[in-house]
């Protein structure tokens, strides 16, 4: 009978851990000792408890801090793969002067775009068209249309849904290279690939 | 400003008579001469073949920056031998021998209430058909602050005309194209020509659209700055001009108002790659190119009611872009693909028999881009790739004979003045890509903008007066 209130109080302990996860438990004023026996009996349940609590407390924390590292590790993999992913899908395809048409050597690339719109449905792109300063400022426009329209129709062909992939024209307006040689030119003659939506979270094709 | 002394023929006593210097007149010149980095080109110009004009200068120095803006006008109208009195010609005359009269000549004093005086007769006028010149303009004011241009007839012997307006200030920024607009009247006033000094240009800069007055003087950004601009624009009645900006990828085309400077997205666009507006002669339709992933088209908006968007070519496999209209209104210019590389193609305004404007040898004639149509009607400005580089061209839409006008270095995106003859482009042949000017019928160059990367110039009509300055 004397011993109900001790283990009420122990339970609430417990309760109030339970519901407050890595809060301290607040000490509660012990009821005024019948006698010394009990007094004696108390104390000792007391450190008992106490020293479960430290126990359990310690416990969860271990849990918790391995729960963390789990979730830490997988989201890191997941980053590393959607970064991974994010660089093969920003690859830049390029093209001859005043032509947009696409080059063999690109097709591959648009391969591995295609792949990994196949493996995250929810991803959506932009391509954005561009030229050298070589030609016409107006008809640049035109040009990089058909660049960027140019690895959409590849990107389609190979089974992606057109409504995924948007295209744009810059011209000749945003060069990669500010140079006035070939090397610059080649370089600007290309088509860029942006994420439009979908992109948090990129699995691996 | 380059001048060279002309000596031949003057048996007067003036020690240099300078004029400045202008490449030969051929008509139909082509600008072949060497050009000098950043200096006005010229070769010497064979006198006696273009009318003399003179400028005389005047005791009142707030006249002064009136008579320079004055005298650069009529320079650079090409369509006189601008002679110019070294210092004070007053002093120079006085130690002739006293010609009949010997009065001081007129039109260098303040012109109290005298304005007119030159009309007495005052001029000395046979000392000023020794210098050559045909014609001598000058300036003088009235205490009513009315501006008062006398224009004489040196070879009749006669005043012309007398030219009175009412000037603003000279802090005020009207008070430029104020003077533009009275040397266009004395253009008037001597050739019967309309004249082109009341005229800005349109340029893109850095993504900006800027303008400039024809002289290079006053220019001003009037694009916003967060959103890149390109190909600017003008209506026909010079108070609008429309012109693109990327947003989003997507091309938005802007009418603006000159007077107020407030712009209005043009309807229905934005939503694709919008670009190259043209306005119609009438001003209520804009056509312009369209780039959509099936290609890029051309097509026309009204502007003025905001509706009915049409669409004139369907491409599908090739592109059809730059439109410009003929100034009768009938006919479009543009650019097409559609033989491969883009070529110069005409149709009639509603988008019907289209055709080969502009004739080029398949396989062996370069791209041929940005045509403009010139406000008198009978010719087609473009460029075309010479060599692996931009070249000036011209087509005579009559005799669709094609005309190459440049050679020295890069130029393209060629703008034609309201008077026909003049034309403004983009050309690297000073080391940097800047706008030049070029007089068709002389071949004289000079630059518009020294700073280098302006381009896609657009060169108004005659601009209407906004404040009235004619009392």
């Amino acid at each position: 009978m004397k011993r109900l209130p001790l283990l009420l109080l122990g339970g609430f302990a417990i309760a109030a851990v339970a519901a407050c996860p890595g809060k301290k438990p607040e000490t509660t004023p012990l009821p005024q000792a019948a006698n010394a026996d009990s007094a004696a009996e108390a104390q000792r349940l007391e450190e008992e408890r106490r020293a479960r609590e430290a126990a359990d407390a310690a416990a969860r924390e271990a849990a918790e801090r391995e729960a963390r590292q789990r979730v830490a590790d997988s989201l890191a993999a997941l980053g590393r793969t959607t970064e991974a992913v994010k660089t093969i899908l920003a690859t830049l395809i390029h093209f001859d002067y005043d032509k947009a048409i696409i080059r063999g050597g690109d097709a591959a690339v648009l391969d591995q775009k295609v792949a990994i719109l196949q493996a995250n449905p929810g991803l959506r792109i932009r391509i954005s068209g561009h030229c050298d300063e070589r030609g016409s400022d107006e008809y640049n426009l035109a040009l990089g249309n058909r660049r960027a329209t140019a690895a959409k129709q590849y990107l389609v062909s190979h089974g992606i849904d057109a409504g995924r992939v948007e295209t744009v024209s810059y011209g000749e307006e945003r060069p990669m290279d500010p140079g006035h040689n070939e090397d610059a030119w080649s370089k600007n003659r290309r088509d860029e690939f942006d994420i439009l939506a979908g992109g948090d979270a990129l699995k691996q094709p | 400003m380059t001048v060279v002394g002309r000596s031949g023929g003057l048996a007067v006593g003036v020690a240099a008579v300078l004029l400045t210097a202008g490449p030969p007149d051929r008509l139909t010149a082509q600008d072949t001469s060497a050009v000098d980095r950043g200096v006005r080109i010229g070769i010497l110009y064979r006198p006696g073949v273009r009318p003399g004009i003179v400028v005389l200068t005047g005791r009142a120095p707030a006249l002064d920056s009136l008579r320079t803006i004055l005298a650069r006008d009529i320079d650079y109208s090409d369509r006189f031998e601008l002679i110019t009195l070294p210092g004070s010609d007053s002093i120079r005359l006085a130690a002739l021998p006293p010609a009949s009269g010997a009065r001081p000549p007129a039109g260098t004093g303040t012109g109290k209430a005298g304005g007119g005086a030159a009309s007495a007769g005052g001029l000395n006028y046979p000392l000023y058909q020794a210098l050559g010149a045909d014609f001598a303009v000058a300036v003088t004011s009235t205490a009513a602050d009315t501006t008062v241009v006398t224009v004489h007839d040196v070879a009749g012997s006669t005043v012309r005309r007398e030219l009175r307006s009412r000037l603003p200030p000279l802090t005020d920024p009207g008070f430029r194209m104020a003077v533009h607009r009275l040397s266009d009247r004395v253009l008037e006033a001597t050739l019967g020509a309309p004249g082109i000094a009341a005229t800005r240009v349109l340029f893109v800069m850095d993504g900006k659209v800027y303008v400039i007055d024809q002289d290079g003087a006053d220019r001003r950004l009037v694009s916003s700055t967060d959103h890149a601009a390109m190909s600017p624009a003008w209506a026909v009645d010079g108070r609008r001009f429309s012109y693109m900006e990327f947003w989003q990828g997507h091309g938005r085309l802007f009418v603006q108002d000159v007077a107020t400077g407030k712009r209005s997205p043009v309807p229905t666009t934005g939503q694709a790659l919008d670009f190259t507006p043209a306005f119609s002669p009438d001003g209520k339709t804009l056509a312009f190119s369209r780039a959509i992933e099936e290609g890029t088209d051309v097509y026309t908006v009204n502007v003025k009611d905001g509706c009915c968007l049409q669409r004139l070519t369907v491409g599908r496999f090739y592109d059809n872009l730059s439109p410009t209209y003929s100034p009768d209104g009938q006919r479009i210019a543009f650019v097409s693909t559609r033989a491969g590389l883009p070529q110069i193609y005409v149709m009639a305004a509603d988008g019907t028999d289209q055709q080969l404007f502009a004739p080029f040898d398949y396989g062996a004639t370069g791209s041929s881009n940005a045509p403009e149509w010139s406000p008198d009607g009978q010719a087609v400005a473009f460029h075309r790739d010479v060599a692996g580089t931009l070249q000036v061209f011209v087509l005579d839409v009559r005799t669709r004979a094609v005309r190459q006008l440049t050679s020295v270095g890069r130029n393209e995106d060629p703008t034609w003045a309201p008077d026909s003859r003049h034309m403004a482009f983009v050309s690297d042949r000073s080391g940097y890509r800047q706008l030049w000017i070029i007089d068709l019928e002389t071949g004289r160059i000079r630059p518009l903008l020294q700073q280098s990367g302006a381009r896609l110039p657009a060169w108004s009509p005659r601009l209407p007066e906004t404040v009235p300055t004619t009392p």
